[in-house]
């Protein structure tokens, strides 16, 4: 045990450390901690749970039964609508978010590294920038001047993409640069190069095949910023179903409990899919921005 | 040559970020009449009506971030070291993670059938225990800051847990039993070695919740019809309608915003860079 060649002194002292260590060790030491631990966790719990038993309790108090689910999944022609327009305008964003942060965290990797530093700041800046402010921004900046994109559906399509592929940035660019640190890019990059590659078909067809896990969680990521945005989409005006689900709470009763549920189900699978993806992967937790 | 590569992503920046931004800063420097430039919009900050909307913003950011942060680092701690069954962990793991992400309008109108005025828990309290929320002597209201308050806490707490679960994780055993061997107590351990590591993941966690609270706009906006005196729902009206008379004002409101979203940032990073020397 504790026979190494240290001397007598230290041979005299430790037995007796070690006794008391074990008997610290044997004293119930969490006994008390125990039950604080379970307050905590049941406070927790109920602070979790009560909202969402609350809405459910309230979304069925129709006097036939699921009719507010009934209401809004089958008679509410904007439900439908707005999920699919915010799902188009998610998936739009995604491949935009995908087609400007792939190249550029690749390209940075492997040729720029001393720019680094720069485009971290950049994709960093959404979180300095809250959507208001840069919803404020585009609204003010691009209402006259050269480029009038709130004057027509198209040129609010394309400022409310815009502004999602910005919120995106961070949580894109996370993802992609950890997927290519755990790829050899260099190596890949060179083999497709000897065999005659141009750079699209190295990307599209190296690159991206061989991070698409964290393409994927990315990608899900900044779909469920999306889905539920309210911010930017109430100012740009558009039927997304942020504005949609606001609306409806100010107008209805049980509906909107009905769509909350959903709602949450939607943010569930999301995170699912994401916890799901990022198994044994070493990526942080990461949170969306839409509150 | 190689530069051309990262010209897309720049050149992005500067159309849908750096712009519109730039378009705030400059306007907030100018003179809404005459254009000439001034620094009189960032004096009219001092205006009741704003100081009352940055204060109460900054209070209710203040404290969702410290007791977000203080209830989430107990159940973060009382799930990992407490001695709760160990099924549990990843139960509160995954719940946090839907939590923090579950906020906005959904949030919001959760909430309300809950606290409000038909509410669950305010029914059950008025039929249960005969108390009345809602009367004079009670005077609680969901619409009100303390409603924020407590509809923030939602999402707040559940971040911290994300965040600090992997830096609770990080305190290595032997630094408790070397501490043990030396005859050390629980909480002298605690006091002079566990916490004094946490701390910088702690503080700059609670900072990066103020930021999350500060920066909100769906959530308040929809609880309380934009009625509670909020930065937020302050920009809200000023971009609906020219609610101040001052355009650019309203540019100096926003900056002002962005300022104090930065200096949170800035002073997260810094204590995430310290916490990452002993936990990694």
């Amino acid at each position: 045990m504790s026979n190494v060649g240290i001397g007598n002194r230290a041979l005299e002292v430790i037995p007796a450390l070690e006794g008391s260590a074990r008997d610290a060790r044997r004293r119930p030491r969490f006994g008390a901690n125990r039950v604080l631990s379970w307050i905590v966790f049941i406070i927790g719990v109920l602070y979790f749970l009560v909202p969402l038993y609350a809405t459910l309790e309230f979304s069925l108090r129709t006097k036939v039964p699921f009719a507010a689910y009934n209401n809004v999944l089958f008679k509410d022609a904007n439900f439908a609508s707005s999920l699919l327009y915010s799902a188009a305008i998610g998936v739009v964003t995604i491949v935009v978010s995908l087609l400007i942060i792939v190249p550029t965290a690749y390209w940075v990797r492997l040729r720029l590294p001393r720019l680094r530093p720069y485009v971290e700041f950049v994709t960093l800046l959404p979180f300095v920038i809250p959507p208001l402010i840069l919803v404020f921004g585009l609204l003010r900046a691009y209402s006259t001047g050269p480029l009038p994109l709130t004057g027509s559906e198209l040129g609010l399509n394309v400022l409310i993409v815009a502004a999602y592929v910005v919120l995106s940035f961070p949580y894109m660019y996370r993802s992609v640069d950890s997927g290519l640190q755990a790829i050899d890019i260099r190596s890949l990059t060179e083999a497709a190069q000897s065999m005659g590659a141009g750079w699209p078909r190295i990307l599209l067809t190296v690159i991206f095949p061989n991070i698409r896990v964290a393409l994927l969680s990315g990608s899900f990521l900044t779909l469920a910023i999306v889905i539920g945005e309210y911010t930017i989409a109430s100012f740009l005006v558009r039927p997304a179903f942020g504005p949609y689900l606001a609306l409806l709470g100010r107008d209805k009763a049980f509906e909107p409990a009905a769509v909350s549920i959903i709602s949450f189900g939607l943010t569930w699978i999301a995170m699912g899919v994401i916890a799901l993806l990022g198994r044994g992967s070493r990526t942080r937790v990461q949170v969306a921005g839409a509150r | 040559m190689t530069l051309l590569g990262v010209v897309p992503f720049f050149l992005f920046a500067i159309l849908f970020l750096f712009f519109p931004v730039a378009f705030l800063v400059v306007g907030s420097f100018q003179d809404s009449v005459t254009g000439a430039p001034t620094i009189q919009n960032y004096l009219d900050l001092s205006e009741p009506n704003i100081v009352l909307a940055y204060t109460s913003s900054i209070e209710i950011s203040l404290v969702t971030a410290v007791a977000g942060g203080i209830f989430g680092f107990m159940l973060a701690y009382a799930v990992i070291l407490g001695g709760l069954p160990r099924f549990i962990r990843p139960l509160v793991m995954t719940f946090s993670g839907v939590a923090s992400n579950f906020a906005g309008i959904p949030l919001a109108l959760a909430f309300t059938f809950t606290l409000g005025l038909q509410g669950l828990v305010t029914r059950l309290l008025l039929t249960g225990l005969g108390i009345d929320l809602y009367s004079k002597g009670v005077g609680f209201s969901i619409y009100t800051k303390l409603g924020i308050e407590i509809v923030y806490m939602y999402f707040q707490f559940p971040l911290m847990i994300l965040i600090i679960a992997p830096a609770i994780d990080g305190l290595k055993r032997e630094w408790r039993e070397a501490a043990e061997n030396l005859g050390g107590s629980s909480r002298q351990y605690w006091q002079h070695i566990a916490l004094p590591i946490l701390l910088p993941t702690l503080l700059g966690t609670t900072i990066l919740l103020f930021g999350n609270a500060f920066g909100a706009q769906a959530t308040a906006y929809q609880l309380t019809a934009g009625l509670v005196p909020l930065v937020t729902n302050l920009i809200t009206a000023q971009i609906s309608g020219d609610v101040f008379h001052n355009v650019n004002l309203g540019y100096a409101l926003a900056m002002g915003m962005v300022v104090i979203m930065a200096i949170s940032i800035v002073g997260y990073s810094f204590l995430q860079r310290r916490s990452e020397r002993w936990l990694r």
